[in-house]
Parts: structure tokens; C-alpha cells; sequence
């Protein structure tokens, strides 16, 4: 099973566009699974259109809750809390709450309840794709780099229950927790940057991150022709940590006209420039080194 | 007065409308870069960095002389931060959130606390603008304890710009805790409105008011806008898209100094978040 986890660093640079597209692409040659990891502020479902068929709880952390009742206000969960969750009247700020159970242990009244937390939900799905596993992370809600290893796990065991060979994983945006669970034992990433300052910025950042997993790289600049010089600095940088170029893709307000039929822009008749950059893009990726079909991982091809 | 710059969706915006909010305020204001996993406000503002602070995190460090190896902050730990195995306790600082759980229930107070690196805070100016960015250290996974600490380095005196990330968990909570405004910025596309709603969700839950900013707004539909009549979001700043914009955005450029007659633009911005926020701090007294 190869599992291609699609990330930029920056947000908004075309993850989810491309990702659906790559999903159009490798459907017509055989069957694949996909994964939404992006659980922060999840889209692929937009374009992907998933029938859901099964739905679960995401249980996260607990939460500290204090009964005024058994509460005698000595204040000794105040003076312990690090995250000052504890408000003077004794009432547990549930956003500032990190957790971490202290209050609950030292409480001499044992006035502190601890109950575990529905944090989101998660999605099996059917789409014409393929079947997709998603998630709904909760508003302000943390653990969501649990909910990605949790998603990624389910799409790999369905995707080697049913037999199919490839998973696309939409990846989050950043370079911190969910990012970090989105990466580790991926076949190969597919980095999409934006020919911008913070493009390249963001994309020296998440490459340092991803060297540590020792997983194969390979960089796509998205509206390359927006700044043909930092698309250049970009793809130079690119060279020098040892991921592959895999194309450009021009500027085209096609993307976005696709997007708000629900299509993805190789389903889209006016797109046609933009739909031989992708078709491009997919071939060098699922004829890469990284993506041979038995999944072996050669670790002088990984990024550096 | 504190105005947080936040969107559920990444790319539509908010460090362009941060940075040119705040460099058109200029010394009455103070850029906080809180979206400290990939900061670029500095790529755009160019501060001169006038001094940098490494922020830790509390982790423990037990001394072996002195544990008894009774389990105690094994237990207390929710994290799985620290386990005895064996003969010896066993630390994965990575895990530990810092709470002191484990200081404080040891018996023998075998654990003390060191830091573990978060990253680093870096302080500095553009003319008379002020900037504090927080930059997460590579391959660190808990962004919010970083995101309050450059919170809590905010000069209380001056206007602050706080750039948010992207998304609508706890990091983005952090960077709009305690904000006076939040500014949504989105684009007018299914992607744009599906984050969006997200990101006003999270506004509602914290009892912040709120404004709109649409980017590139010609591309995409009007669903967007009929939401925002819809929810009573005031829309406060529209930016076509223009390549001339994206072109100047892509070369680290600003604004209101490529395009002086954006400047007014967002002076006028400002004047419109001080109205919403002083008639709500009125409306919240006369309750």
C-alpha cells in the first residue's frame, strides 16, 4: 500500500484543488483511497461529494469541571493550575482547561470531575473516486494531531481491507502537531508551494520537518507564473534538499470556477491548460521512484 | 485595543491585511506574528530585530538518588510524559505538556524542572511600527505556549495587530483569546465560506465581535456575502484580485507602499473595527 500525503507549509496554496484532481487522475487508471488529514478546517469533502456511510466519535482529552456544591473554596486547584483555567470564583474555563488532571488529584474535597472529552467525529465515505475517510474536529477543540493519526490509520486498514493500493492523504497546513502526525510512515510527500516570499519560506521550514522522517519528497510550484523568479529559488531549493521536481502549474481562475460547481478541474470543460499541468504533475508523481508499486523506500532518495 | 487577523482557511489573506493594517497605523501600532509555525509578517515588514528570547517550557528531570520509584507521576500524568520501567523513570519531554503534575505529587520531590525549547520570540521595529514574531522551533508539535508567550509580550499601550494562523483549533484560539476584535478574512469560494463558518463558530464561543474582509472578491461566487448578511457580519474591506496585488504580495512587497492609494483603505479599516468595538463595549456596560 503507498499512501502520497499531499502538504505546502503555507496555507491555501492548492492542497486540497490538486489533491482532488490527483484523485480524478488515478481513479480513471485503477482504485484508490482517500484521506482528509487537513481536520482543522477540512474541504476535500467539497469537491469530493462523500456519501457518508459510517460515522464515530472522536474521544479526546478530559476536561476539569468543579461541583460548587462539594467545592469549599480553598483555592488549592487555583494555585496549582499552570494554564489559569481556574477562574476566582472557582470555575473551570473550559477552553484554558490543557488537561492535565492536577485539580482533580489534589482536590481535598474531591470536588473535580475529569469527564473525557467528544472532540469531533470522523467519516467513512464512498465518493466517485473511491472511498474516503474524513473528520470534524470540534470548534477550538485540541488533540487534533491524535485525529489525524487516528484518520490515517482507519484509511490505511480500509484501503488494505479492500484491497487497493493507493492512498491519497490531504495534509494539513504548519509545521506542528497535526503536520507532524501527518507525515511520519508516508510513502512519499507532495509538497504543492506558491512562487511567493512565504512560499519559499514556509516550504524551507516543513522540508527541515519532514528530513526527520526520512520519507521521498516532491515539490510542485503552484501559479508558478505569478513570480517566475521565486518559482526558479523555489525549484533551486528543492534541488539542493534532493526532492524532485515534479512541474508547474500555471495561474488559472479555472480552479476556482471548478470549485464552486463542486467539480474538480480535470472535471471542468473550460480548464484545459491548467488540466494538462495537473495530468502532467500526476504522471511524474505516480512514475516516480518514490510511488514503484511495491512501496519500497530508498532512503537515499529521501528529502535532506 | 487589541485586533486579532484570523481565518479558518489558510491563503486567503490575513498576513497581507495584518501587516498593511499595521504599517498603516504605523507607530500607534505593534504586529504580533502569532501564527509562529509559518510566520511571514517579518518577510513583508522587514523589522530591524533589536533583541530575540528563547522560550521553554517546563519538563522534569528526576534524580535518581532520590527516587523511590513509587510511580506516583506516572500516574498523575495524562500525557504518558513519564513512566518507570525497570529501575529508572523514563522522560519523553515531547509529550509533556508542562503542568508540574509529577513535581508536585513526588514524595521524595526527586523532579525538578528544565526547559524544553519552543522556540524563539524575536523583538524588533519597522520605523515606528513594533513587531514581535514568534518562531516555533522545527520539529516542536505544541504551537499554543509559544503563541501566549508572544501574546503576553504585547506593548498594552499601542494598537496590536495580532496575525493569526490558519485553522480553528486550540493554536487559533490562543492567537484570539483576550482579542478586543477579530477580523475574518476569506475568499468568496466554497472553500473560503466552509472555513469561514468554522472560524465564526470559534468567535461565537469566545464572545469576540467581528468583521469580514473578502479577498480577491470578484473571484469565486456570492455565497460568501450572503452569509455574511445572513450571520450580521459587517463587511468591512473588500480587495478585488488584481495581479498587480499578487505580484506584489508574491515579491514581499507592501502595499500601501506599491500601492499608496491602498493606504487610506485600511486607515479607514482601523476606524471601522474602533466603532464596532466601542459601541459593543458600550452596549456591554449599559447591560
Amino acid at each position: 500500500m503507498r499512501e502520497l500525503v499531499i502538504i505546502s507549509g503555507k496555507g491555501g496554496t492548492g492542497k486540497t484543488s490538486l489533491t482532488a484532481a490527483f484523485a480524478a487522475l488515478a481513479a480513471r487508471s485503477g482504485r484508490l483511497a482517500l484521506c482528509d488529514a487537513d481536520v482543522d478546517a477540512a474541504d476535500l469533502h467539497l469537491l469530493a461529494q462523500p456519501t457518508v456511510r459510517q460515522t464515530a466519535d472522536f474521544m479526546g482529552g478530559c476536561k476539569a469541571r468543579i461541583d460548587p456544591e462539594l467545592c469549599t473554596g480553598c483555592g488549592i486547584c487555583r494555585a496549582n493550575c499552570r494554564f489559569d483555567a481556574i477562574s476566582e470564583r472557582f470555575a473551570v474555563e473550559p477552553i484554558r482547561c490543557e488537561g492535565c488532571g492536577v485539580c482533580v488529584d489534589f482536590c481535598p474535597a474531591q470536588a473535580i470531575a475529569f469527564p473525557q472529552q467528544r472532540c469531533g467525529q470522523w467519516f467513512v465515505s464512498d465518493t466517485r473516486f473511491g472511498p474516503m475517510i474524513h473528520a470534524r474536529l470540534g470548534i477550538a477543540e485540541e488533540n487534533s494531531g491524535k485525529l489525524v493519526s487516528l484518520i490515517r490509520r482507519e484509511a490505511r486498514q480500509l484501503a488494505e481491507a479492500r484491497g487497493i493500493d493507493l492512498l491519497l492523504t490531504d495534509g494539513p497546513p504548519g509545521i506542528g502537531c497535526p503536520v507532524i502526525a501527518a507525515l511520519g510512515g508516508a510513502t512519499a510527500l507532495a509538497i504543492i508551494v506558491e512562487p511567493t516570499v512565504s512560499g519559499l519560506h514556509d516550504l524551507t521550514r516543513v522540508l527541515e520537518l519532514a528530513a526527520h522522517f526520512r520519507v521521498p519528497g516532491m515539490v510542485c510550484v503552484n501559479k508558478f507564473d505569478l513570480n517566475l523568479a521565486m518559482t526558479e529559488a523555489i525549484e533551486d531549493l528543492a534541488g539542493q534538499r534532493d526532492v524532485a521536481l515534479i512541474g508547474r502549474i500555471p495561474f488559472d481562475p479555472a480552479f476556482v470556477r471548478a470549485m464552486v460547481a463542486g467539480r474538480t478541474v480535470l472535471e471542468f470543460a473550460e480548464a484545459d491548460q491548467a488540466r494538462q499541468a495537473v495530468q502532467a504533475v500526476w504522471d511524474k508523481i505516480i512514475q516516480s521512484p518514490s510511488m514503484n508499486p511495491l512501496g519500497i523506500v530508498d532512503y537515499r532518495q529521501t528529502i535532506q | 485595543m487589541i485586533i486579532s487577523v484570523a481565518s479558518g482557511k489558510g491563503g486567503t489573506g490575513k498576513t497581507t491585511i495584518a501587516v498593511n493594517l499595521a504599517a498603516a497605523l504605523d507607530e500607534r501600532a505593534e504586529l504580533l506574528d502569532c501564527d509562529v509555525e509559518e510566520p511571514n509578517a517579518h518577510l513583508f515588514l522587514h523589522p530591524v530585530i533589536e533583541r530575540s528570547r528563547q522560550i521553554t517550557t517546563p519538563v522534569p528531570r528526576v534524580d535518581r538518588d532520590q527516587c523511590t520509584l513509587c510511580r506516583k507521576c506516572a500516574e498523575i500524568c495524562r500525557f504518558s510524559a513519564i513512566a518507570v520501567a525497570g529501575k529508572q523513570v523514563l522522560v519523553f519531554a515531547d509529550l509533556c505538556h508542562g503542568c508540574g503534575g509529577c513535581t508536585l505529587v513526588c514524595p521524595e520531590q526527586a523532579i525538578t524542572e528544565v526547559g524544553r525549547e519552543l522556540g524563539v520570540i524575536d523583538f524588533g521595529r519597522r520605523d515606528g511600527l513594533g513587531y514581535v514574531g514568534g518562531r516555533l522551533r522545527v520539529g516542536e508539535a505544541m504551537a499554543p505556549p509559544l503563541i501566549k508567550q508572544v501574546r503576553a509580550a504585547a506593548d498594552p499601550q499601542r494598537i496590536t495587530i495580532v496575525d493569526a494562523p490558519p485553522g480553528t483549533s486550540c493554536p487559533v484560539i490562543a492567537a484570539m483569546h483576550g482579542a478586543d476584535f477579530v477580523l475574518l478574512v476569506t475568499e468568496p469560494t466554497p472553500f473560503g465560506l466552509h472555513d469561514l463558518r468554522l472560524a465564526v463558530a470559534a468567535v461565537k464561543l469566545l464572545g469576540i465581535p467581528a468583521g469580514l474582509a473578502v479577498n480577491r472578491a470578484d473571484l469565486g461566487d456570492d455565497r460568501v456575502f450572503r452569509y455574511a448578511e445572513e450571520e450580521g457580519l459587517p463587511l468591512l474591506m473588500t480587495i478585488p484580485f488584481d495581479r498587480r496585488i499578487a505580484e506584489t504580495y508574491s515579491r514581499g512587497e507592501l502595499l500601501v507602499n506599491a500601492l499608496p492609494e491602498r493606504r487610506e483603505q485600511f486607515v479607514e479599516l482601523y476606524r471601522r473595527i474602533e466603532t464596532i468595538v466601542h459601541r459593543s463595549k458600550a452596549a456591554t456596560c449599559a447591560n
